[in-house]
């Protein structure tokens, strides 16, 4: 079921010879210094999406135009980021063939495909989110739950191995994170009952190295936040599906952790459901767990927390330390210690109801009735939450954390009963929407503000408070991009890129791209001049500025 | 546009007023406050029809624990204890006021449904095309203006229930693709128009005066805002009760096939 296409191999050899270089751990870990490639899935291991390349700028962004357009053969919803390595460019075709593209034409080198297993059954949509490069070799992760090894230079697939079963409902959507000599990966499949983990796999075989499982067995710790008397941890999800970050100073790498299963019904789990919404930080080398973060305890209201972990490295509180940046879909923004856990900050960016702060520990104080009922409660966020998986980014240079929003978005949370059986949703319940537009599905947008709306809302990490927004008709499910010369890329559900001034928030430069974005923007840089790309409706398209 | 030509009394509200328990008239306006705070405040917990709690159905009047308004005004402010009714003391006497007036409205409206007599579709084919004018605005089939909504398949769109409170209540619920839109451009030209799409930079209508598709950049616009009432005028006393429910009966059998 796998093909690749031989009768381009000598073409892609030829053109990439002399130019490209083996993307060795050496230089994904100085990636800072070749803003002219974009060799992890966020740009680098601190995620901060945020490009040291200046030439499009503020003042000359309005003469952005298309470079080329590249149509997938797909009807999926495309929410890869692309790689670029030395002038090729690499991304993914729903659901997981990998395309190889010369990133200054859009030409295609080769294609490899995979036609996943038909028992795969991801919850929401047959997507994926981006690849991870080492050396030669490509990974992809698949939505049968797969990750499978390909040569860059051809195509070829060179391993290709199980990482858990999908007829279980396991899935992965997300692009891999390589850290030295091995590729990470997480299981999706928090609807269905499965049991997470995070494993990682030795680059040049594919044997599995280390294995973490987010819901820890009986004697580990943490076991004791499920309950006793039942084997709801064998099935209570916790899931991940967003790519991770790592700190090569302090060997650990960091992943956000979905919700616990069923999703909408706690009665079977009682506790905090460890390490469900958290964020783990673990030894790259081993899988040990160093320190966890819980944000949403005991949650039922679908807040995965599955959201990127942000690094930066600012002055807190008059002290150098290094910190996690994270707006969790539970409508709190978020300030840790990366290098102890320690909470820092914590203040909500949209309308929250299900709490009403933190204990000096940093747990949520719950307000009371604010759960599932049979009726159904309304909470602020709703189930797609303040933000989601979208990337956001972190610009040092504006010192402003940058989320995609959805502001004044609620849902009515109907709770019932359910039973666990392999491979089925395993819900528990039922989300409604809490006004007459709901959650817009139609093309057409007919939406008051006040039913909700997305934004892009631009934070100051030292307060939480926000500083500016950038307002949408609709919700957004795009992620941004800034850059060193203070310009913000994203787009929205609309249909539309477009460049904001990163200082206060000015639209500069639209383009209609005709089709709703799903993706995060990367940038890169090809003979001295800079491109900005963007995946919208089932293309990816080019920018560079006018010659 | 929204002309309708033949009057005819009905006091629909009066059908079932005591089972309802109203304690005073209210205005139209009273109740149009209510309407508003009912959607900031109620509908996420009733529903738009006031009935998703069956043991509280107050959309049909039902009430647990409460008869007044005096009663049901504390019972909104302060909530009840042990239940999910939350307190809402961000409201003031004055709009949870209005919220019962609102309250008793849909109630009034249920009843009135439910107390029609049996309708017949020809008859109320004719009063739609005749007597009703209701062309005027509607079409069905390949007849009639296309200014408000399209009937042709409306009879599988809405319940009886829907049909009879748009008819006599047109302001009581305008579904997202029905609203219209009032702009003025920046050169003062005034339209309305049924909103057909928006993003952040713009608008595509259809202008409800002239029916041409138009399409608008929100930086030429000097204005743009939603129409919060329909055009449509309330029919719950210019039909009889009979032709009130014959017209329903019509529109209930409209299902696409045609007409």
């Amino acid at each position: 079921m796998k093909r690749f296409n031989i009768g381009r191999v000598l073409f892609v050899v030829l053109v990439a010879t002399g130019s490209y270089a083996q993307v060795s751990s050496d230089r994904i870990l100085h990636s800072a210094q070749e803003p002219q490639n974009w060799l992890t899935h966020h740009g680098n291991y601190n995620s901060q999406r945020y490009s040291m390349l200046s030439q499009i700028a503020p003042d000359n962004v309005k003469n952005l135009e298309l470079q080329w357009l590249f149509q997938a053969r797909s009807l999926e919803k495309f929410e890869a980021t692309p790689l670029v390595v030395d002038g090729i460019m690499y991304s993914v075709q729903a659901p997981n063939d990998i395309v190889a593209l010369d990133a200054a034409t859009g030409r295609p080198f080769w294609t490899y495909s995979h036609t996943p297993d038909q028992a795969a059954r991801p919850c929401c949509g047959r997507v994926n989110r981006g690849l991870a490069i080492l050396g030669d070799t490509l990974f992809m992760a698949t939505i049968d739950a797969r990750l499978i090894a390909v040569d860059a230079k051809s195509g070829r697939p060179l391993w290709d191995i199980a990482v858990a079963k999908p007829e279980s409902g396991y899935a992965m959507t997300l692009a891999p994170l390589v850290v030295k000599d091995k590729v990470i990966v997480g299981t999706a499949g928090g609807e269905y009952g499965i049991r997470g983990f995070l494993a990682a796999y030795d680059a040049k075989t594919g044997k599995e190295v280390w294995r973490f499982y987010t819901i820890p067995g009986p004697g580990d710790p943490g076991h004791e936040t499920w309950p006793a008397n039942n084997n709801a941890w064998e099935h209570g999800g916790a899931s991940v599906w967003v790519t991770g970050s790592y700190d090569p100073d302090l060997n650990l790498t960091y992943w956000g952790i979905g919700n616990p299963g069923p999703d909408w019904n706690g009665d079977e789990r009682n506790g905090d459901n460890l390490y469900s919404c958290s964020v783990v930080a673990l030894d790259a080398d081993t899988g040990k767990l160093k320190w966890y973060y819980q944000f949403s305890p005991h949650d039922e209201f679908d807040y995965d927390s599955t959201q990127v972990p942000v690094l930066a490295d600012m002055q807190w509180r008059g002290s150098p330390r290094k910190v996690m940046l994270w707006a969790n879909r539970n409508g709190y923004f978020y300030v840790l210690d990366r290098a102890t856990g320690q909470f820092l900050l914590g203040k909500p960016f949209v309308e929250v109801n299900w709490a009403s702060g933190f204990d000096e520990k940093g747990r949520p104080q719950r307000v009371p009735g604010m759960v599932p009922t049979a009726q159904g409660t309304l909470i602020l966020p709703g189930n797609q939450g303040g933000t989601n998986w979208y990337n956001p980014s972190y610009s040092p240079k504006t010192g402003l954390f940058y989320v995609p929003t959805w502001a004044n978005y609620s849902s009515l949370y109907v709770k019932q009963p359910v039973q666990y059986v392999e491979g089925r949703n395993f819900g528990g319940g039922t989300p409604r929407p809490t006004t007459p537009n709901g959650i817009r599905t139609t093309v057409n947008n007919y939406a008051r503000e006040d039913e909700g709306y997305g934004a892009i809302r631009a934070i100051d990490p030292h307060t939480g408070e926000m500083k500016w927004q950038f307002k949408m008709t609709d919700v957004t499910d795009a992620g941004v991009l800034t850059t060193a010369s203070n310009l913000l890329f994203s787009g929205g559900r609309e249909g539309y890129f477009y460049a904001l001034d990163a200082r206060d928030g000015k639209l500069l430069w639209k383009f209609p791209v005709g089709g709703r974005v799903v993706a995060g923007p990367m940038t890169f840089s090809l003979a001295g001049r800079q491109y900005v790309s963007i995946a919208a409706g089932n293309s990816l398209f080019t920018f560079a500025l006018k010659q | 546009m929204w002309q309708f030509r033949i009057y005819f009394a009905l006091s629909i509200l009066a059908l079932d007023a005591s089972s309802v328990l109203a304690q005073h008239e209210y205005t139209d306006s009273e109740v149009e406050v209510g309407k508003a705070q009912y959607a900031i405040n109620c509908v996420r917990c009733h529903g738009p029809e006031g009935d998703n709690i069956t043991s509280a159905d107050i959309g049909h009047g039902k009430f647990r624990r409460a008869t007044t308004d005096a009663e049901l005004v504390k019972l909104i402010q302060n909530g009840i204890p042990g239940t999910r009714m939350v307190s809402f003391p961000n409201i003031n006497d004055s709009n949870a006021q209005a919220i019962i007036a609102y309250i008793r409205s849909m109630a009034s409206t249920a009843a009135a449904a439910a107390a029609l007599p049996p309708g017949d579709v020809a008859r109320g084919k004719s009063i739609f095309e005749g007597k009703g004018a209701c062309r005027t605005c509607h079409r069905v089939g390949d007849q009639g203006s296309r200014s408000g909504p399209d009937l042709s398949q409306i009879g599988g769109q809405r319940r009886v229930v829907e049909l009879h409170r748009s008819i006599v209540e047109p302001d009581a619920e305008i579904v997202p693709a029905n609203r219209l839109l009032r702009i003025v451009t920046r050169d003062g030209a005034t339209l309305t128009g049924k909103l057909l799409n928006q993003d952040s930079f713009s608008v595509q209508i259809l202008d409800i005066k002239d029916e041409k598709l138009k399409s608008f950049s929100k930086s030429n616009l000097r204005e743009y805002t939603f129409v919060n009432n329909s055009p449509m005028p309330s029919y719950k006393d210019k039909l009889s009760t009979q032709e009130l429910s014959d017209l329903i009966s019509y529109l209930a059998s409209l299902k696409g096939q045609a007409n």
